[in-house]
């Protein structure tokens, strides 16, 4: 039962990664572009990016009704970096409605579209510091050592920080993949596939810092990997699938194009889930906290997989209805238009 | 400022800011499907203008809200960790369930508001009702968790820690219904007056049918509700009475255990020398509300140990004042009645539309003064008579900092989103008067 609730929200996570990632990455690439793909990313996010928000909702439900010390360990010695995502997602989520639906002016547009763009990437950032500093160990419930020892330095090393990095250059690729796919302008698409292939070799760079940075910080990071055979299995079949995103970007496929970043990103998921599996946090000179050790009493876990089935029996079909309406049917519409 | 006086602040700033948006986001697809339904049935098009433009509203409203409530989750686990710890288990499952209502209502939303060309009309319709429905179930459910901590069940508590947890009883504490019944209403009054009371002010400058149609729609609703509310308050008060005695006595500021207890209305309390000066008190009223019987006993503040008591003056003017907006937002309504049967001149008269205009603000500063009753009048208690406020608060220091920052931005965001209304309107206003 522990085990169904702890899958669904480590699906949760893996969802708001996804869709939640090109939505945070539109406004990294929005960025990173210095503006070409506002307009496109504005209509492609529109209508989903509350539904997306959701899942980072169903992530935080879950811990705290099914793993209450994991919520209360991370948000206290995490306090900093989290309050950090939460301004972020306020300020990009403001501006983001702000600039959808206010009048068309360019100076009040302008502000709206700096705000959204920054704060995606200190958002994104500082998501990744968070995750970084769970998977770390440097997490202590010795709340009398100094201010820094328990609320900076779990967060603040360079571990943490190439996970930070790693996150925004995932998201931003994300969005990059999902632009390609989505525009039809020959120019722009040459365009964005090209800032794509740059950003996916920048993400592989990434990943080896963050491995790197680990053994600096002294968690056996590559160890674990090299024991862990579904983490290689996983890190190998998203090398496989790198040519082929390549060939794809090259010659945008948009199914196809979709399918492979969707598909490595998962198994960048699989591959970490692997690797930390059963432990959900690290702490430093204690024991970490696990699956079997954090979960809330049988009935509380009943109750909450009875309510998570049942809202995914409801949400699933709404959501598909909502894609169908709005991915699927464009062309007709605009036709029609 | 300390961190304990800080993290209150900061919790009491994000919930009143997220409250108002949260009643808005619920409320208004209500009015948008009502015009959007008048629409079809009278092929009107100034019904679906109305729509349409109330829609756009929504959109900012319910954006503003869903990220003010993301916040809140994590600001319980972030101020909060030793409440959360213990409670969530317990209280988690109405949030389990307003997680659902709320995605339900997010995608739903976006179809109505992105699919006025891709939805059949009726399609589109329904799916208006649909964010209604789960907007108010949404609501219905975050009150039912805040119940809990009134009103905690579903648990044994033996020394600091909780056992034999049943998330069901939990949820249907015996808080939760009066508690819900009074926010769903106050949702809709605040919301439809302060609809009513911004189309009010500007048919005063123009007599545009738009504004007129819009309020008599908001004020159908808010009427029905202001007048439903003084019976759903006198449930909840004897709820209190019953369930949090101290509560009522601080609101009250009722200090002495008597029989025929006086209903003490204005005044200014003097918890020093426990007595409230200048106020009008009505003898075995008190008794009669919390009990219905004019002759009861009414138990005071002096029952329960002085480091027990809420904060009073504040829980005190508070309750006057969400009491007083209550009187006031039903005399509208009695007179909307009125208007409608009667007087339909009225409508049209310069005092009518003032009065309106000045009831805009008052079913929020209501709702405002209503949830600074329910929370501080808890007070000391986090969850009542289990666990304190202060044993729960975070042990990381400077909270005074990431109060001043997020005040800083929910201050500035709410100036933005009413410069953006104002904006809105404006545009709205000029299409109707360029078309003549």
């Amino acid at each position: 039962m522990v085990e169904i609730n702890f899958l669904i929200m480590v699906i949760s996570l893996f969802l708001y990664v996804l869709l939640g990632g090109a939505d945070f990455g539109g406004g990294i690439l929005e960025l990173f572009t210095r503006g070409k793909a506002a307009k496109i990313v504005t209509k492609a996010i529109a209508p989903v990016w509350e539904a997306n928000h959701m899942w980072l909702i169903l992530v935080v439900v879950i811990l705290f009704v099914g793993f209450p010390t994991v919520y209360s360990t991370v948000l206290t010695a995490l306090h900093i970096p989290v309050l950090m995502v939460l301004l972020g997602i306020i300020m990009r989520g403001s501006a983001f409605t702000f600039r959808h639906y206010d009048i068309d002016e360019k100076r009040p547009m302008k502000i709206y579209s700096a705000i959204f763009q920054y704060s995606s990437l200190v958002t994104t950032f500082f998501l990744g510091v968070t995750l970084g500093g769970i998977i770390l160990g440097e997490i202590t419930l010795d709340y009398r050592e100094g201010f820094f020892e328990v609320y900076i330095h779990p967060w603040l090393n360079l571990f943490s920080m190439s996970m930070g990095l790693f996150l925004v250059l995932l998201f931003a690729f994300l969005a990059g993949i999902f632009t390609v796919s989505e525009i039809k302008n020959e120019e722009y698409v040459q365009y964005f596939a090209k800032v794509t292939k740059r950003l996916l070799l920048g993400l592989v760079l990434t990943g080896a810092l963050v491995f790197l940075t680990a053994e600096l910080e002294g968690h056996p990071l590559l160890m674990e990997f090299i024991q862990s055979p579904v983490s290689i299995a996983a890190i190998v079949l998203a090398t496989l699938a790198l040519p082929f995103l390549w060939k794809y970007l090259n010659n945008p496929n948009r199914l196809m194009l979709r399918l492979i970043g969707g598909f490595q990103t998962t198994m960048i998921v699989i591959g970490w889930f692997a690797i930390q599996f059963p432990i959900i946090v690290n702490i430093k000179d204690a024991p970490d906290i696990t699956l079997q050790n954090a979960g809330a009493p049988y009935k509380v876990q009943l109750y909450l997989l009875i309510a998570l089935v049942v809202g995914v029996i409801i949400i699933l079909p709404s959501v598909a209805y909502l894609y169908k309406v709005f991915k699927f049917e464009e062309k007709s519409v605009r036709e029609n238009e | 400022m300390d961190a304990f006086m800080a993290a209150r602040m900061q919790m009491g700033v994000s919930l009143g800011f997220h409250i108002i948006f949260a009643c808005i986001g619920m409320v208004m697809p209500w009015f948008m499907f009502v015009a959007e339904w008048k629409w079809l049935r009278t092929n009107n098009p100034v019904y679906l203008d109305l729509a349409k433009a109330w829609s756009k509203g929504v959109a900012i409203f319910f954006a503003v809200g869903a990220v003010s409530g993301t916040v809140l989750s994590f600001e319980l686990g972030m101020l909060w960790p030793g409440f959360m710890e213990h409670a969530g288990p317990i209280f988690g499952m109405p949030f389990s369930w307003e997680g659902t209502a709320f995605f339900v209502e997010a995608i739903a939303l976006g179809l109505f508001l992105y699919g006025w060309k891709r939805l059949n009309k009726w399609v589109h319709l329904y799916t208006g009702l649909i964010v209604g429905i789960a907007g108010v179930l949404s609501g219905i459910f975050v009150v039912a968790a805040n119940g809990w901590m009134n009103a905690p069940s579903g648990f044994d508590w033996i020394d600091g820690k909780a056992y034999n947890i049943d998330p069901v009883k939990a949820m249907f504490n015996k808080a939760w219904f009066s508690q819900a019944h009074h926010m769903t209403i106050a949702a809709f009054s605040a919301t439809g007056f302060a609809v009513a009371g911004v189309h009010a002010i500007l048919y005063l400058k123009n007599k545009l049918e738009i504004h007129a149609k819009a309020i008599t729609i908001a004020l159908t609703f808010a009427s029905a509700a202001a007048i439903l509310q003084p019976i759903s308050g006198d449930l909840a008060a004897k709820n209190v009475a019953k369930l949090q005695p101290a509560k009522l006595a601080a609101f009250e500021s009722h200090f002495e255990t008597q029989e025929r207890a006086p209903l003490i209305i204005g005044g200014i309390p003097d918890v020093e020398n426990e007595t409230v000066k200048y106020a009008i008190k009505l003898p075995g009223f008190l008794s009669f509300l919390a009990h219905g019987d004019f002759n009861a006993e009414v138990k005071g503040l002096d029952q329960f140990p002085k480091d027990e008591w809420p904060p009073i003056p504040i829980t005190h003017y508070s309750f006057q004042i969400m009491v007083g907006i209550g009187m006031f937002l039903m005399l509208i309504a009695a007179i909307f009645l009125a208007a409608t049967f009667k007087y339909k001149h009225w409508l049209e008269k310069k005092w009518w539309l003032r009065m309106l205009f000045i009831a805009t603000p008052l079913g929020f500063i209501a709702v405002e003064a209503g949830w600074i009753v329910t929370e501080v009048g808890r007070q000391p208690w986090i969850i009542y008579g289990i666990m304190k406020t202060k044993d729960s608060l975070t042990p990381m220091p400077g909270i005074q900092y990431t109060f001043y920052t997020i005040s800083a931005v929910y201050l500035i965001l709410s100036f933005v989103v009413i410069w953006l209304l104002s904006r809105q309107i404006k545009v709205l206003q000029a299409k109707y008067l360029s078309n003549g």
